[in-house]
């Protein structure tokens, strides 16, 4: 009778969702321009003044004005249409690449936390290896063998996360392998994988909602430092990392918008992703409900 | 010595101060040992964290006064607190393990508080140091001063938690349920050690706990206390057989004791008949040989050997033994949740222990046996409403769904006395006895046979133990179920079991009908089990046997072999 069940539950939980944001300004704060973010991504592209691929030779290089809120670039395109319309590109890109290492950290993390033994040793030690080598190194290294793409610079960022997930699941279930609501399961008959799928893994979400949240913003500077250093996304596609890249050029001349804008929206999304973890975490911790 | 005048101890929460304690006043003589009895949330302890001004962050001594010896604790400065504390007032906590530096070797723990309160020094210290550990006769000193926590028993890093709090010759000793987690010989060793060791040295003690019976034995005074006040007061002979408050009485009649029947915990306006279980001559688990073995690192391990046992249905059969002898690892083979190494376990003629564990969760028989376990906190999943909880066997196990299965989970929770609106709460919003009746609601929930109990009521307080027993023996007249309880307490089991096995070292010891292993036991290791359960005194009106007079001795009239005074 989930029916009948749900809608209680649901508000309960859309009311624990308000008192979190209530109680904690910051996190309000954060998933306010979380939502700014998103509405750039979705809608941005309808809503900007200028095409960001359009140059006009005529306007080059012109400093921030009622016309053009964030100046133009050296080839008259709008930097301020470009920032917003590169909002899809990223998010896409660090959504998409964390999305991927959550899942696939945590069915590596879950079954060596609860197999242990064998299975735990080898996977640990394969994740050893990766986390041996300088992550971002070994992203450009996947991005330049599997070849310049958004879907490579996807994997590239979601292979270098994998560790993190699945030592943090791991570490979670094996805590829980032996707690007594594991065997209350086995006991209600479920087997091993559900027990680990249904009753173990939820447990972690709490501490898992924090890493993703670090782990966006810090999948938005991999992204956009691949296409800085060429190794990403390629002109003329609007992305944060190339417009750093382009506008650096003329920062000695004294054209600064060009690298401080789209250098400060990466810079607000970062912020944005590290202070929603907490408040994600509360919100999927059932303890913090009172 | 101790001087207290309503003491009002408050703590700062997410809804406002929130006083723990509610302004309460006694007084210690030099050389008195008062016993604070109460259950948990009473405030005992948060007492005496304020009288050592150790309270948590938050917490605060809000009014009143508490002088020691001329010094007034509530103003004193943190510097002058610190020479005291160990000095003049020395306390001993609930967990020894926790108390002890992990990654310290034990002598040095020791010498750090007598260089601490410049009682030792470079030279000196380490001598002093051994000279504590034998003083809490801790055998070959010597050898143990370099020992690190780990390497210790439980029992054992008690004795050198009291060393070091005794290091200093302190005036007056703190001990806050320094028993619990101990088994049931070891309590009566450590705590027969600090009696002697307070009384040689003529000092003041203040012993916390939840056990009456302990409180009976070891205390010249008692202080009773329930939500932060002290409800009565007075010597334990006269407390305890003649209590005069309501709460008293309640504690009183909660705590097992010989003599004692089921209906007889329970507060007297709640005393109804309880209904017999019929026990039939089927039986229902045939246990034949039944071993584990580990392989240890010198050799194998023997966890269980060779255990044999019938159970019949309807009946219900006790386990008891201490830690590590083998009756948890025992239940868990029973409930099939590990493998055996050898034996049979004949479940109405199915050999179970033919089935590996892993697969026996889709096995037809799984919802026949099933268990409740020992801690309801941790047998609970966090993230799974009370509802959820007791759903989860009966979706997987009797495919009931939508109004069918809201239904069965109310009768359940109906059964187990749990208010039909407490279903939608997360475990943490669920107090120690209402998680208890989930956990043994979900247990009964796919309708089993056969029933573990695996100390259910070891967490709980007193009284709320005591409507938890009731339950279970309600529940098992109703549906006819077997029960395994397995337990430390023999004073609990023979309340509820028909027959006794008592188990030591992976063997059973003894076996037999629960009231002749009480009052006649074979075996020598019964025996000092018995004698070493700490014994409330039988309120007046209540006990069948006429009472010991006891109103002027402290000892407990029916502890075997008191300490000598």
């Amino acid at each position: 009778m989930t029916v009948q069940a749900d809608p209680p539950a649901r508000s309960g939980t859309m009311g624990h969702v308000a008192y979190v944001l209530r109680e904690n300004p910051v996190t309000a704060l954060s998933f306010a321009l979380f939502a700014f973010f998103l509405g750039s991504a979705l809608f941005g592209p309808m809503l900007v003044p200028y095409d960001p691929l359009a140059t006009e030779a005529a306007i080059a290089l012109q400093p921030p004005s009622a016309a053009h809120w964030f100046g133009t670039d050296s080839l008259g395109r709008d930097v301020f249409s470009r920032v917003i319309v590169a909002t899809r590109l990223d998010l896409v890109i660090s959504v998409a690449a964390v999305a991927l290492s959550f899942v696939v950290g945590s069915v590596l993390g879950a079954v060596a936390g609860y197999r242990g033994g064998w299975t735990d040793i080898i996977l640990n030690r394969v994740l050893d290896t990766i986390m041996a080598f300088p992550l971002f190194v070994l992203a450009m290294g996947i991005v330049a063998a599997l070849g310049n793409s958004v879907a490579n610079i996807i994997y590239a960022t979601a292979i270098i996360n994998v560790p993190f997930y699945a030592r943090l699941v791991r570490a979670e279930v094996n805590i829980r392998r032996e707690a007594g609501f594991t065997q209350a399961a086995k006991l209600a008959g479920n087997s091993d994988a559900r027990v680990v799928a249904f009753h173990i893994f939820p447990n972690a979400l709490p501490p898992m909602m924090v890493q993703v949240s670090l782990n966006l913003g810090w999948a938005i500077l991999n992204a956009a430092g691949l296409s800085f250093i060429g190794l990403g996304v390629r002109p003329p596609t609007p992305e944060w990392g190339i417009m750093v890249a382009e506008g650096a050029n003329f920062i000695v001349s004294g054209e600064w918008w060009l690298a401080l804008f789209p250098g400060l929206w990466l810079m607000l999304a970062v912020f944005t992703f590290n202070l929603m973890g907490d408040g994600l975490r509360d919100i999927v911790d059932p303890r913090r409900r009172t | 010595m101790l001087s207290i005048k309503d003491l009002k101890v408050g703590f700062r929460t997410r809804r406002g101060e929130v006083e723990a304690v509610k302004g309460i006043s006694f007084e210690l003589a030099k050389g008195e040992r008062l016993g604070i009895v109460g259950e948990s949330g009473s405030g005992k302890s948060v007492t005496s964290y304020a009288l050592m001004r150790i309270l948590d962050a938050g917490g605060r001594i809000k009014a009143g006064e508490a002088v020691y010896s001329g010094v007034d604790l509530r103003r004193a400065s943190e510097r002058s607190m610190k020479a005291l504390r160990g000095r003049e007032i020395s306390m001993i906590f609930q967990n020894p393990r926790a108390a002890l530096n992990p990654i310290r070797k034990v002598g040095h723990q020791i010498e750090d508080v007598l260089r601490q309160h410049a009682r030792a020094t470079r030279a000196d210290a380490r001598q002093k140091a051994i000279a504590a550990l034998e003083a809490v006769k801790i055998r070959d000193a010597e050898a143990r001063y370099e020992a690190y926590p780990f390497e210790l028993s439980g029992g054992m890093c008690q004795r050198v938690v009291i060393a070091i709090a005794l290091a200093c010759d302190p005036k007056l000793l703190i001990a806050d349920e320094p028993t619990t987690g101990l088994d049931i010989t070891t309590q009566k060793a450590v705590m027969d050690l600090v009696d002697d060791l307070v009384r040689a040295r003529g000092m003041s003690s203040i012993l916390i706990t939840h056990d009456l019976g302990l409180a009976a034995q070891y205390c010249d005074r008692i202080v009773v206390m329930k939500d932060g006040a002290i409800v009565e007061a007075g010597a334990p002979g006269a407390l305890f057989v003649r209590p005069s408050h309501a709460y008293t009485r309640k504690l009183v009649d909660a705590t097992p004791r010989r003599g004692a029947t089921l209906r007889s915990l329970l507060p007297e306006g709640e005393r109804t008949a309880l209904a017999p279980h019929r026990v039939s001559d089927d039986p229902l688990l045939e246990v034949r040989g039944l071993t584990k073995t580990y392989a240890g690192k010198s050799g194998p391990v023997h966890a269980v050997k060779r255990f044999d046992l019938t159970v019949r249905q309807g009946e219900s059969v006790g386990l008891v033994g201490e830690s590590g002898c083998g009756k948890s690892t025992t239940s868990a083979m029973l409930v099939r949740l590990m493998d055996a190494s050898a034996g049979e376990i004949l479940f109405r003629g199915t050999d179970l222990a033919a089935i590996p564990a892993a697969e026996f969760a889709r096995h037809p028989l799984r919802p026949k046996i099933q268990m409740v376990f020992q801690d309801a906190t941790d047998s609970l999943n966090p993230r799974h409403s009370a509802r959820q909880s007791i759903a989860e066997p009966l979706k997987r196990m009797t495919g009931l769904s939508g109004a069918a299965l809201t239904a069965r989970v109310e009768e359940l929770a109906r059964l187990t006395g749990l208010p039909a609106h407490l279903l939608d709460r997360f475990p943490h919003q669920l107090s120690g006895g209402q998680k208890a009746r989930v956990g043994i609601a979900r247990a009964i929930a796919p309708e089993p046979d056969f029933l573990i109990l695996d100390e259910p009521t070891a967490a709980l307080d007193v009284s709320i133990q005591a409507v938890v027993l009731n339950l279970l023996a309600d529940l098992r007249a109703r549906l006819g179920m077997s029960y395994l309880f397995v337990s430390h307490d023999l004073n609990v089991v023979r309340l509820l079991c028909d027959r006794v096995v008592v188990m030591k070292g992976g063997e059973i010891v003894e076996v037999g009908p629960a009231e002749r292993v009480m009052n006649d036991p074979a075996s020598e290791y019964t025996r000092a089990l018995l004698s070493a359960a700490p014994q409330a005194p039988a309120p007046a009106t209540s006990a069948s046997q006429a009472p010991a007079p006891a109103t002027s001795t402290p000892q407990a009239p029916s502890a075997a072999t008191p300490p000598a005074a």
